[in-house]
């Protein structure tokens, strides 16, 4: 498998689009640490266009990449390989790419401007994020032959992950607002993997007291030990999900 | 060589291939014919266990190819279609082959006449995203013939490529057809048919009209060329059905 996942990353190390990403992460972090004289609000912004450039990026791009290789996945089945290898370097090599695009364009300058526990656990969530949406993305793309139906299915995810959650969270929570919904809020976060890296980075800039009693109870249950462990479970939970159902699909699939 | 039993298969509502039972050896070269839709490429992809059939068992030299892959070692396939990852060179796609079909990293037993033939060479160098659409039939071709296989499955070899390099080609499936190797071909350009096919195996709507060697099928028809005899044959067909 190594072999293959080696050219696969020759080949999307070369692409326009993923060089342009890592120069867009790279400018975004040097004008926002630049800029601000107080590193935890370079980090906040930070935060804030991460959340959503990350997983778009992601999600687009493999998706993208996975209909424009479709017709080297079908020269691939030809060899002597099986469905698992042919698939898990096609994903292995676009999660390499994206790892490596995410970490030249944010981790390195956060490293430099705020290697602090608090610039780490940033560095973590976006790679979380990378991950997770590039599984996702193998999701969408295994459903369907269309290009233009995969594409949609997956800035549909987005879409829905980026911003549908929160308002449906929102309108659940201000319906029920005469219950105590603290203990609630907490299990709706994770089904969403943005939120479970946007909360686990505001709870390392002591941003929570903004956030009143559901930042209280957050606060707790993510400083502690176990709180943070079954945050990093259900975060490898939904890189490990999409992408074994994905899997699945292919391993039948008519190519 | 390989034995196709009962094979059936079908997109949605549309049945492409229906009890297909075949039976190719050694040493055929065999021209696989039908209109569009016909189920020639689906026939292929199921070979390669690209396409799953619905029922039906496929075996290659006596094993079944069923979740199996290492048979896929003796078969050297040229797609219709061939698109490669746009920034990798073609030094770079011909080292990927290498890698994944022969661990050992021996270089001696390649089969680089068509490299050489084809002058690729020359463009070593350059991004697949560049090529023309015929030099890309040409890195295909080279792919398809560069392990030495036992068996050849060619998607339309001739279209798209030039004259000269299209009889390069031609002289090359000769070549090894005449060292016994096993070659399925479609094609839908007849004079290339006539000259490589030693069987002609005519499918249509899904189903197998027949399977016959050339030659018995010129003295039935009483026909030389092979455009004619395959009109011939549409016709009677149709008039069984009137």
């Amino acid at each position: 498998m190594a072999k293959v996942i080696k050219y696969v990353v020759y080949d999307i190390i070369k692409n326009r689009f993923v060089i342009g990403y890592t120069l867009l992460l790279l400018a975004m972090s040097l004008s926002f640490f630049g800029f601000e004289s107080d590193p935890n609000k370079g980090l906040l912004s930070m935060l804030n266009i991460i959340l959503i450039v990350v997983p778009l990026v992601s999600i687009i791009f493999s998706t993208i990449h996975f209909y424009n290789s479709y017709e080297f996945l079908e020269l691939l089945s030809a060899q002597p390989m099986s469905r698992k290898t042919i698939f898990f370097s096609q994903y292995f090599g676009v999660c390499f790419s994206l790892t490596l695009a995410f970490l030249l364009g944010v981790g390195l300058p956060t490293y430099i401007f705020e290697g602090s526990i608090r610039g780490f656990t940033l560095i973590f969530s976006g790679l979380f994020l990378t991950l997770i949406f590039v599984s996702i993305a193998f999701f969408a793309s295994v459903f369907t032959r269309d290009k233009a139906k995969g594409i949609g299915i997956a800035l549909a995810l987005w879409f829905y992950f980026c911003l549908l959650f929160d308002g449906m969270v929102l309108s659940i929570l201000l319906c029920m607002s005469d219950y105590p919904m603290e203990k609630a809020s907490l299990v709706f976060t994770a089904f969403n993997p943005i939120d479970l890296a946007r909360i686990l980075v505001l709870m390392k800039l002591d941003v929570s007291a903004l956030m009143g009693i559901t930042g209280a109870v957050f606060q707790n249950f993510f400083s502690s030990n176990i709180g943070i462990s079954i945050a990093i479970f259900l975060l490898l939970l939904w890189i490990f999900l999409p992408v074994k159902i994905a899997f699945n699909l292919f391993n039948k699939k008519d190519l | 060589m390989i034995q196709i039993t009962n094979i059936s298969k079908s997109f949605g509502k549309i049945q492409v291939l229906k009890n297909i039972n075949l039976y190719f050896e050694e040493g055929q070269s065999v021209a696989i014919i039908g209109p569009n839709g016909s189920g020639k490429t689906t026939l292929i992809k199921i070979l390669l266990g690209m396409v799953m059939p619905d029922c039906g068992e496929i075996y290659f030299e006596k094993k079944s190819i069923k979740n199996a892959f290492a048979y896929r070692n003796q078969i050297g396939y040229m797609p219709q279609i061939g698109n490669y990852p746009p920034n990798l060179k073609i030094s770079q796609l011909i080292d990927m082959m290498v890698d994944i079909r022969n661990s050992k990293q021996d270089h001696t037993f390649l089969d680089t006449e068509l490299i050489a033939l084809f002058n690729l060479k020359a463009i070593y160098g350059k991004p697949l995203g560049t090529l023309s659409g015929g030099t890309k039939q040409k890195v295909s071709a080279a792919l398809a013939f560069l392990f030495n296989p036992k068996v050849l499955i060619l998607d339309e070899p001739t279209a798209g490529l030039d004259p000269l390099s299209c009889e390069i080609l031609k002289e090359k499936i000769l070549k090894e057809r005449k060292n016994g190797k096993l070659i399925l071909i479609t094609s839908h350009i007849m004079a290339d048919l006539e000259e490589l096919a030693s069987h002609i195996l005519y499918l249509q709507e899904g189903e197998l009209q027949f399977f016959k060697e050339f030659d018995l099928l010129k003295t039935e028809v009483g026909e030389e060329r092979l455009n004619k005899i395959i009109a011939i044959l549409m016709q009677n067909q149709i008039r069984e059905l009137i």
